[in-house]
């Protein structure tokens, strides 16, 4: 015997463990250091001066940082709950298909493999007032005369970015809610109609607690990756016109790289992070609850 | 009438409303995709005439003839963009996914102490918004000298990716029955060799998956890449594509034209793997 030998799970985690504290865990460190300084890219030197938590008072203080960060809430909470919804019913529509339900899964995974800037620029094309597919249709039908200004209002280009966001997720669910349906054993659902359940009831009491976890991974999955929406809301509107539509990331990075005052932004981020980090500890802890409920079933 | 004429009418409304329900449905989701192939394809004229002319006139692959043919509409670099990010994103989906399979394979066969913590903790990574992690590695990078660099880029998204790959892989090697390798072991293999030719080959299909999913994460990855990167050296599609909103005039169909280039490669990946990504994230998850 020669020396400590480590355990080989230690071994098989370490390049995981390295590259992840490498890029993620040590840069946010920094970040986390520079949010307490004024640092400036145009003057590195700032970085060297301490200022406490002035960056977060002055945040904390700032009226423009609130109304990005109530919009941001509110674009996931509407988008999360809709997608939830409408991911439910294409599920359970494809799941009744008697033929081609191959074809239809096939078609339903198709926003997936959209990148979340490739959804910005196809509905910032639609959405176009002057060439856009939405208003031409309108137009052509007679609906309306004029060219609405979908991308310019705030309330519309609100509800653009919540069009596309849902477009472009919805799948998700949908294919998670459906792969539940599918594993779903018929017995229950016999019993349920035997003992006289109406059909709303026996989904109700039967296949919706069956398929909870199933919404809830594809919840979590999404929650991981919710700030993609900035790269929708960057390539549809930027944040604007006049700042209309801006959510917490697209004002981090303006902060950042255009007015390059970074232990601003940093700071920003930091809030930024953290309900990132919300969202994703209220679904995995729903998850495993849902899971807890049919543990004994599985 | 009697009960039973009206329950028959009643199933017929339901199913019309069903095959109505999910054409509306189907349409909603193909409409914008088949737009953009068709804007493509159309002359510029005809993309922006008043009113609008909905029956294409002619159809030619100009738009993408002059994207590839050197330096493309506008003069942005498409074939280069179209490099980096194959470089890129093969490169970085294959460390992912050698860094993947280990951490996986830890997760799904041994029992170690602060299993889920770990497990929690690699997820959390994944949970920063990509504009918020670019910051310092703006800064670090800027301070190491590898801003615009295909390396800077590769190392991002291999951290990017790792937790994903992770997740699946630790979800397909449960699948694989733990008994297995235990029979392979006492019939004289190695641990190394049971794995290699027992377990590899029955989980590899799925390994496979997760490695197209990291690609696809990569290749559509949009936040990091449009800071880390400057110039040709290192722009990816996804950043290229805003090239053509920065002038004031946009060109619409050069601009469709480089969303389809992009689409194909993520679109054929994602039929293929299409089974085995739901079922990966599923058992991980659920059986847990």
């Amino acid at each position: 015997m020669r020396g400590w030998k480590p355990a080989p799970h230690v071994l098989l985690l370490l390049p995981a463990f390295v590259v992840l504290a490498a890029v993620v865990v040590v840069p946010l460190l920094l970040s986390l250091y520079s949010s307490f300084t004024p640092f400036r890219l145009t003057r590195p030197e700032t970085i060297y001066t301490f200022i406490g938590f002035r960056n977060y008072l002055r945040l904390f203080a700032d009226q423009e940082f609130w109304v990005a960060f109530g919009r941001t809430v509110l674009l996931l909470t509407i988008a999360l709950n809709l997608e939830m919804v409408l991911g439910l019913f294409l599920a359970l529509l494809v799941e009744k298909a008697t033929r081609g339900q191959r074809l239809l899964r096939t078609i339903m995974m198709f926003p997936m493999m959209f990148s979340p800037i490739l959804v910005g620029f196809q509905f910032k094309f639609m959405f176009n007032d002057n060439i856009g597919l939405v208003n031409n249709a309108l137009q052509s039908l007679g609906l309306t005369d004029r060219a609405i200004p979908w991308l310019i209002d705030s309330q519309l280009a609100f509800t653009s970015i919540l069009i596309a966001e849902i477009w472009s997720s919805t799948s998700v669910f949908a294919i998670f809610i459906l792969a539940g349906l599918m594993a779903m054993p018929r017995e229950p659902l016999e019993a349920a109609k035997v003992d006289g359940c109406t059909p709303l009831q026996s989904f109700r009491y039967v296949t919706w607690p069956f398929i909870m976890p199933f919404a809830y991974i594809a919840m979590t999955i999404r929650s991981l990756d919710i700030a993609r929406a900035y790269d929708i809301v960057k390539i549809m509107t930027d944040g604007g016109p006049a700042k209309r539509t801006e959510i917490l990331w697209t004002l981090i990075s303006r902060t950042a790289y255009s007015d390059a005052r970074m232990g601003l932004a940093n700071a920003m981020a930091y809030v930024a992070i953290f309900l990132s980090i919300l969202f994703t500890i209220l679904f995995f802890r729903q998850l495993a609850k849902a899971r807890q409920q049919i543990g004994a079933e599985w | 009438m009697d009960e039973n004429q009206t329950n028959r009418i009643k199933q017929i409304l339901l199913k019309i409303g069903h095959l109505v329900g999910l054409f509306i449905a189907m349409a909603i989701i193909c409409l914008p995709g088949l737009w953009i192939v068709l804007s493509s394809l159309r002359p510029t004229v005809e993309i922006m005439a008043k009113p609008p002319v909905w029956i294409p006139e002619s159809l030619s692959f100009d738009a993408y003839i002059a994207m590839f043919s050197g330096v493309g509409q506008g003069g942005i670099p498409v074939l280069d963009y179209f490099r980096n990010s194959i470089i890129i994103s093969v490169t970085s989906t294959v460390i992912a996914l050698a860094i993947g399979l280990a951490g996986g394979y830890a997760f799904a066969r041994y029992r170690f102490r602060g299993k889920t913590a770990i497990f929690l903790g690699f997820m959390l990574t994944r949970t920063v918004p990509g504009i918020a992690l670019s910051l310092p590695l703006f800064f670090v990078y800027a301070k190491l000298g590898i801003i615009d660099t295909h390396f800077g880029l590769i190392i991002a998204y291999v951290a990017l990716n790792v937790p994903f790959t992770v997740w699946l892989i630790d979800g397909f090697f449960r699948q694989v029955p733990r008994d297995l390798a235990e029979a392979a072991q006492i019939d004289g293999c190695t641990r190394w060799q049971a794995f290699w030719q027992v377990e590899f080959p029955l989980a590899r299909s799925g390994i496979a998956s997760a490695g197209i999913f990291a690609f696809l994460i990569s290749w559509n990855e949009f936040a990091l890449a449009s800071q880390l990167t400057r110039s040709t050296n290192s722009k990816t599609l996804p950043v290229g594509l805003l090239d053509y909103t920065a002038e004031f005039t946009i060109d619409w169909r050069g601009m469709c034209a480089l969303a389809v280039v992009m689409i194909i490669p993520a679109l054929t990946l994602t039929f293929i793997v299409q089974k085995h990504l739901v079922s990966g994230l599923t058992s991980g998850a659920v059986k847990g």
